[in-house]
């Protein structure tokens, strides 16, 4: 267990070269000159755009440029943005809020998804399991956008419960609406697959043996039935924490959270290199480790499953 | 007693797993020549057969289908030729959803958007499913280093933000001025989608995997001999399916989504084709005077996506050996 | 110029709901609220994040330049009306020959530091721009001083090997100080609409201070001579303004803090608007404009305004299909702007009746006779042109809300021309920008156009005069250069109005661009201030504002 758990960190030094030169080559990728939209409808004079470029090693070869970046990175530096900011300040400043919202997402639709799952996988067909269906599809077909701006309308400024854009730094408390509207996307998922699994180990030898043993029933379900049926939604909650950090930019833009969705945004429309994958790599590291954690939560979810 | 219960009696007994039982059965009739194998894909047919939520599903779709292969069967209007003084005019008996804000026929657009939705969304889910729940299996079953890489793999794909992805990949292949008819576009948007969505698919399969690779059935076949193939093949997908096969039909939603933001982007399909995506997303600025504009598009996407839930629900049901 | 970049940025801002800066709320409990003492009295209004520090010479996006609008005060000032400037810095500026100019300003304004604003504060801050090592965005703007050649140089071979030369000189030969309250000025040719340009903010003054520190860290804590100075600026959440006691011009502010609020979304603003927490947003969002929705939500707290800016369909002449004038004015002829004014916009642009806006001193209306929509005329002119084969394809770029717009304009064109014609997106505006600087594109394009300086010569000169710098075009007409250049040259700017508008006769017959809209703000305010006017660019004028 210890060793794979040593395996899989060492794991993480190749990933982390061939995700930060991927992304930094897709940046130097993307088509158009970062400095030609700088100067609104006219071309901005070549003595700026001569100082950018030179100020940012932009007329080196993506490798040497790549080099310089990491030789930067790995002594504490991240580099400034076109801007002139520090990024490391942006990532300081973004990050938490970030993660904030990810966390409060990700709970929100475990609670939701898995409770809808448990309940409809254990009746199925019903008139619940529909009414869950139905609902948690409308919310993957409808845009973030809606559910958010509707949220945002009614609660915030028709009925005044909550304010319509958060503070910084925001209170938990105030991440709970942007939370539900980032994670209502995936609570389709959990619900379906937490349901599915219910549904099938529901008829399994053990959960027959621990009825007939007389076990309460919420015992068989908490205990016996939900362990075992965990494994798929865990492995959809881990994959998804990094999507939720990464993939917010609209629901913070509604909200008017100051997180890293925008700023990566941002970065790649104007060819920031060095914020971009600044911030990816904070990203990548996440997912590795909230991948690895799954990984073992399968051991302690199901014993069949054991790493030497 | 309230440990959990140990691996002897979470496992079935060969007895009770049909699979073990359609396995041998299947290697039998292979050796009798080909009678009428009872295998599988029989059991399964036999099944869904019976089942209504199988036949209202599989009507829906077909309707679908036809509308996405014959639209003008549905609708004589145009769906891009827009009269701008009928602009957001609301449902009426001429045109039964309304007027979009180009004053374009909401109906006509909502028919001929089936072609690109369905299109690309299902091949992109097939896409993602078999190459992520391929290696999903690959990396479960194998395990050790090719689990290590193909994982590793993965986490670098998911890494990178679908919008740099896109935008990257879009553009060198679908860039501005490039003259590429609809379907060659459509190819290459869910070349594009497939590529970063397919670790989701092969972390759900992997898991899945891992939870039976080491069970009863697939230890005695392997001891009397199966190969690798087979094993996968025969035992572990029919087992494994359950989660992936979920996931993807409520993938089949997203991706009509992830299509409309590349659209909206600039650098997904064009006009004049159209899609329910790009609907929804025209939509938005006038959620507070015309809500007609949103409704429709996301109903019949709503619908759609219900009817490949509801077929793969019985699928499934009817392929799992568990649920027999 | 700021102007233009708006295009970029709001576009950044809007449509995809994707771009922009960053952001996030403060807490607006410290504002004072309900209080009726203006003189303690503190407002929120909104803005976007910076994109560089505050450098009048190096902002030219909306976001910094608002801000730098607020901290800085110019020679001149534009009126909010939007007529000729009037003396703010400057005490006076004479000229005999449009040529030299000898600028005299007042002698005691200050500084946010403390120190008193001299003449070489206005000639050094104008070196350093035009200086071309110091990479400054707006350093072409003093292209008209003499000398500026010796201190401006460019890499010969653009992003390749070669450097650009060390400049000859690091000052320029026309700028000279004759003592601290005056200075003189030497155009490379006569220009009679110099004295106009100075208001922009490419002209402003620089302390001392600006001198001892790098720029970077001059333009995190800026130090101006405007009616507000910097507090602080915490990056995509706020930055906060206080008023600037030792200021004794006209535009005094009566409140006595002010915070600008980043946002990423104009929804987002918009909902703290209509709750209350915000005190000013400059553009109300598309969604509250359908159906008029913001006068409902706002009633009397929503301020409509114009201001001057035209949105323009450009066209390359330089692509052999659109070198035939009677195909522009068949394009022209055939776009019913009034219709998608109404049902597009809902009615918050105007159709274009001319060729510049008429907010500009020195505009005809109704100059632009190719404006109007007559479907029949449009179809005779096409077949004069020969009529016009393959697809017309008209780009915008999609990172902003341009695509209804676009689309209507193509409908219109296709309906009443009969030919093919198709609107499409570029995914970013730097590459939208990038393939129009390249003169490659391939249909007609979107531009969209802010004075940088109210006068008419702002909407001709750089548009369609030979190597104009915003000519993407590569319109290139003899009468319409030598008209202009007269005009320039001209001895009162009266005399000069008059040769631009002969100029714009034929420009008018040419149709090197088309004229579509002309833009008005939809702002509102909240409930605690009164009194808020709006200055000729738009932003919020905060001398006007009081607490209720």
């Amino acid at each position: 267990m210890g060793r794979y758990v040593l395996r899989r960190l060492l794991q993480l030094i190749p990933v982390f070269f061939g995700t930060t030169f991927l992304i930094y080559y897709l940046v130097w990728a993307v088509p158009g000159d970062p400095f030609a939209g700088k100067c609104g409808e006219r071309p901005c004079p070549q003595s700026y755009v001569d100082f950018m470029t030179e100020k940012f090693n932009l007329d080196k070869p993506i490798i040497v440029q790549y080099g310089t970046y990491m030789k930067n990175l790995l002594q504490g530096d991240f580099g400034q943005t076109f801007g002139g900011r520090q990024i490391s300040d942006l990532i300081s400043d973004a990050y938490p809020n970030t993660i904030k919202l990810a966390i409060v997402a990700l709970i929100i639709e475990a609670v939701i998804g898995l409770t809808a799952g448990v309940l409809t996988g254990l009746r199925r067909n019903g008139f619940l399991d529909n009414l869950v269906l139905v609902s948690t599809l409308f919310m993957i077909a409808l845009p973030i956008f809606v559910l958010g701006f509707l949220l945002q309308k009614w609660l915030g400024v028709d009925l005044g419960i909550v304010k319509p854009t958060v503070s910084n730094p925001p209170s938990f408390g105030e991440l709970l609406m942007p939370g539900f509207v980032l994670g209502s996307a995936s609570m389709a998922y959990i619900a379906r697959l937490a349901r599915t699994s219910i549904a099938e180990n529901r008829r399994s030898d053990y959960v027959r043996t621990a009825i007939a043993k007389g076990l309460p029933m919420k015992r068989v379900v908490g205990v016996h039935l939900l362990r075992n049926s965990l494994i798929p939604v865990v492995t959809y909650l881990g994959t998804d924490l990094g999507a939720l950090m990464g993939g917010a930019i609209v629901t913070e833009g509604i909200f008017n959270i100051n997180g890293i969705g925008r700023q990566v945004y941002r970065a790649i429309v104007t060819k920031e290199g060095a914020t971009v994958v600044s911030i990816v790599v904070i990203l990548v590291l996440v997912y590795l480790l909230s991948n690895l954690l799954v990984d073992l939560l399968y051991a302690a979810l199901d014993p069949r499953i054991r790493y030497e | 007693m309230s440990e959990p219960m140990p691996p002897s009696l979470v496992t079935s007994p060969p007895s009770s797993d049909p699979t073990v039982g359609n396995a041998l059965e299947a290697d039998a009739q292979e050796k009798r020549s080909h009678d009428k194998p009872r295998g599988l894909l029989g059991d399964a047919w036999r099944d869904l057969r019976r089942k209504p939520l199988f036949w209202i599903s599989a009507a829906l779709i077909v309707l679908f289908v036809l509308m996405a292969a014959m639209p003008f069967l549905f609708t004589s209007a145009s769906p891009s030729d827009g009269v701008l003084s009928r602009s957001r005019v609301g449902p009426s008996a001429d045109a039964w959803f309304g007027y979009d804000v180009q004053g374009r026929d909401v109906y006509a657009r909502v028919i001929y958007g089936a072609r690109a939705s369905i299109v690309v969304s299902l091949a992109s889910t097939l896409g993602t499913v078999l190459f992520g729940g391929m290696m999903g299996v690959i990396a479960g079953y194998r395990g050790g280093w090719v689990d290590g890489l193909v994982s590793r793999l993965g986490e670098v794909f998911s890494g990178i933000p679908f919008v740099l992805g896109a935008i990257v990949i879009l553009f060198t292949f679908n860039g501005p001025g490039s003259n590429r008819g609809p379907w060659a576009i459509m190819a290459i948007v869910v070349a594009s989608l497939v590529v970063l969505t397919w670790p989701v698919s092969m972390r759900i399969m992997r898991s899945s995997v891992l939870a039976v690779r080491d069970a009863d059935y697939v230890v005695a076949a392997r001891a009397m001999g199966a190969g690798p193939g087979r094993i996968i093949f025969k035992h572990l997908i029919p087992n494994c399916l359950a989660p992936l096969l979920v996931y993807s039909t409520i993938l089949i939603g997203s991706f009509v989504g992830a299509e409309a933001t590349l659209s909206f982007l600039g650098v997904g399909l064009r006009t004049p084709v159209v899609s329910w995506g790009i609907m929804i997303n025209e939509a938005q600025n006038y959620i507070r005077v015309s809500p007609f504009l949103l409704f429709f598009p996301s109903a019949f996407l709503v619908t759609a996506v219900l009817a490949f839930v509801m077929l793969g629900e019985a699928v499934r049901e009817a392929l799992d050996p568990k649920l027999r | 110029m700021r102007v233009s970049k708006r295009a970029g940025v709001v576009a950044l801002t809007t449509a995809v709901a994707l771009v922009a800066a960053g952001c996030s709320g403060s807490d607006d409990s410290d504002t004072g609220k309900g209080s009726g003492d203006t003189a303690n009295g503190a407002i929120t209004i909104d803005g976007t994040q910076p994109e560089v520090g505050l450098i009048p010479a190096n902002t030219t996006e909306t976001g910094g330049g608002k801000i730098v609008d607020f901290l800085w005060t110019g020679l001149v000032q534009y009126p909010n009306d939007g007529g000729a400037p009037k003396n703010a810095v400057a005490q006076e500026i004479k000229t005999t020959d449009s040529k030299v100019y000898t600028i005299k300003i007042k002698p005691d304004t200050k500084f946010h530091d403390g120190t008193v604003v001299k003449a070489k504060n206005f000639v050094d801050a104008w070196n350093w721009a035009a200086y071309s090592p110091n990479g400054a965005q707006n350093g072409s703007f003093f292209s008209d001083i003499a000398g500026f050649a010796d201190v401006h140089t460019e890499d010969p071979d653009g992003d390749g090997p070669k450097k650009a030369p060390e400049p000859k000189a690091k000052t320029m030969s026309g700028l000279k100080v004759v003592d601290d309250t005056t200075f003189e000025v030497t155009l490379n040719a006569p220009f009679s609409i110099f004295p106009t340009k100075l208001g922009y903010s490419a002209f402003m003054p620089l302390p001392d201070a600006f001198f001892s520190q790098t720029p970077e860290e001059f333009g995190k804590k800026p130090i101006g001579n405007g009616p507000v100075k910097f507090v602080s600026w915490q990056d995509n959440v706020e930055v906060k303004l206080t008023r600037f006691d030792d200021y004794n011009l006209d535009d005094k502010v009566k409140i006595k803090d002010v915070t600008v609020k980043m946002y990423q979304e104009d929804t987002a603003a918009y909902n703290d608007l209509v709750s209350g927490t915000l005190d000013f947003q400059q553009q109300v969002p598309v969604s509250s404009l359908a159906g008029d929705k913001w006068k409902a939500d706002l009633g009397d707290r929503a301020i409509e305004a114009q201001i001057p800016v035209m949105q323009i369909l450009g066209i390359p002449i330089y692509d052999k299909r659109f070198q035939n004038a009677n195909l522009r004015k068949a394009i022209s002829l055939s776009i019913n702007r009034q219709e998608i004014a109404d049902k597009i916009f809902f009615n918050t642009r105007k159709a274009a009746t001319s060729w510049s806006s008429p907010l500009a001193p020195g505009h005809t209306d109704n100059d632009c006779t190719v404006c109007k929509f007559d479907p029949a005329a449009a179809k005779a002119a096409l077949q004069a042109a020969g009529g016009f084969t393959g697809e017309l394809v008209l780009y915008y770029n999609a990172d902003a809300s341009h695509k209804e717009w676009m689309e209507a304009t193509a409908q219109s064109i296709k309906t009443n021309l009969g030919i093919n014609v198709r609107a499409e997106g570029i995914p970013t505006f730097a590459v939208f920008r990038q393939t129009i600087n390249d003169h490659k594109m391939k249909g007609i394009y979107r531009a969209g156009w802010q004075q940088d300086y109210p006068d008419v010569e702002n909407w001709i000169g750089p548009l369609y005069v030979t190597g104009g710098s915003s000519n993407d075009g590569l319109f290139s007409n003899g009468q319409v250069d030598k008209l202009y250049k007269e005009g320039t040259a001209a001895p009162s700017v009266d005399e000069a109005h008059a040769k631009f508008a002969d100029a714009t006769k034929i420009i008018d017959q040419e149709v090197p661009a088309i004229p579509m809209f002309e833009v008005t703000q939809q702002s509102g305010v909240s409930d605690r201030v009164t009194g808020v006017k709006t200055t000729n660019v738009g932003e919020i004028d905060l001398s006007s504002v009081q607490l209720k």
